[in-house]
């Protein structure tokens, strides 16, 4: 089944991996973008990553067939460092109108800090100002529901934002209600050891429905499998569940998301044309 | 939505894999039995029986996001004045 992988961080994947993907039915992907392993210490760093995501791994991308589109911003764990923060948010309208930048991510929260929530409402001003569509992080482990919580206090305190132009990402069982119910896009990132694994995504899909649902492999520099959404897409098959629903999660989903963005030129991947055998 | 399997179809599928990761969970309280030192005192040893109790409660229909939120820090809802931060941008 063709599929995109709305979150997914190529920078720390091998090229192989795109050859994997590419056989999986990966046809499009986004990259938001994140931590890179360590702290950086300048602007100029994260000047060098923009270049990275908007340039290098779109040619990268392509060599397999699979369009790139990709995300800008400071993540949370860097954005403890507010001055740090403003000079990076500084340059990032030069790079918001390049080909397939879709908007500002993956902001968000990651120990929920004060610092923190600074730094991420100063994200949603510039989203505002350039009006661009939004992804959003949400913290991990005993931090997930405290700060997916913050996070949707800051989103609604705001009037100007359009919720169906958000995405809420790493939604897992306590976190997933409250982004729905609010009116947001929720993605469920599939991961082995924190986060989500296919079989509760698929059980969330059952207890949800499909609509403005997504899920995502991530593939970062833990412990991840950039495959993951295959896995889903199996388990969903296993449990009997009809294809046009999986599709509508793994497909449709990101289409309609992703085409509010002004960056986004999706081109379908052809489909074979079905010959009819005659006896 | 419901899942299209039977229940008797899913607990065919799981039995075994339920089974296994049970074994998992005892064999880890074991190992921290005989591991030198004490344990007894760590909150965390409150939150994994809270957690077990959760799992074997046969009336609870959303297991996964009660144990989710047994490991979850508390949301206060007055956080922003806490930290001395405006309430919108409206």
């Amino acid at each position: 089944m063709d599929y995109f992988d709305p979150h997914i961080h190529m920078v720390s994947r091998t090229t192989d991996d795109y050859e994997t993907l590419a056989r999986m039915g990966c046809v499009a992907l986004s990259e938001p973008a994140f931590w890179a392993g360590f702290d950086r210490g300048s602007a100029d760093s994260f000047r060098d990553y923009f270049h990275q995501l908007t340039e290098f791994e779109r040619a990268r991308a392509a060599q397999y067939g699979i369009q790139h589109y990709t995300w800008l911003c400071i993540n949370a764990k860097e954005a403890e460092n507010v001055e740090l923060s403003r000079q990076v948010i500084a340059l990032i309208p030069e790079f918001l109108d390049l080909p397939n930048v879709l908007g500002i991510g993956e902001i968000g929260l990651n120990k929920n800090t004060r610092n923190e929530s600074i730094v991420f409402t100063e994200h949603l001003e510039l989203a505002m100002e350039f009006d661009q569509q939004i992804l959003i992080h949400t913290p991990h482990l005993e931090d997930k529901y405290q700060g997916t919580r913050m996070i949707l206090d800051m989103l609604l305190a705001d009037s100007r934002i359009d919720t169906t132009r958000v995405l809420v990402d790493h939604v897992e069982e306590h976190t997933i209600g409250p982004v729905l119910s609010e009116g947001f896009w929720a993605g469920m990132t599939l991961y082995p050891i924190s986060k989500c694994t296919p079989q509760r995504a698929a059980d969330m899909v059952e207890n949800y429905g499909p609509e403005r649902l997504m899920v995502n492999s991530a593939g970062d520099w833990g412990p991840s499998k950039p495959t993951a959404v295959p896995d889903f897409i199996f388990e969903m098959r296993r449990r009997g569940h009809p294809d046009s629903l999986t599709r509508k999660v793994v497909y449709d989903n990101p289409l309609e998301f992703f085409s509010q963005s002004r960056g986004f030129h999706f081109d379908p991947p052809e489909m074979p044309e079905v010959e009819t055998v005659e006896s | 939505m419901s899942s299209p399997m039977s229940s008797i179809a899913v607990l065919d599928r799981e039995y075994l894999e339920i089974r296994a990761k049970i074994l998992q969970l005892a064999a880890s309280f074991d190992r921290l039995e005989r591991s030198d030192g004490s344990f007894r005192d760590d909150a965390r040893l409150d939150l994994i029986d809270q957690a077990l109790a959760t799992v074997s409660d046969h009336e609870q229909r959303d297991r996964a996001e009660q144990v989710q939120l047994i490991f979850s820090r508390d949301y206060q809802e007055d956080w922003r004045q806490e930290y001395d931060l405006d309430q919108a941008s409206d």
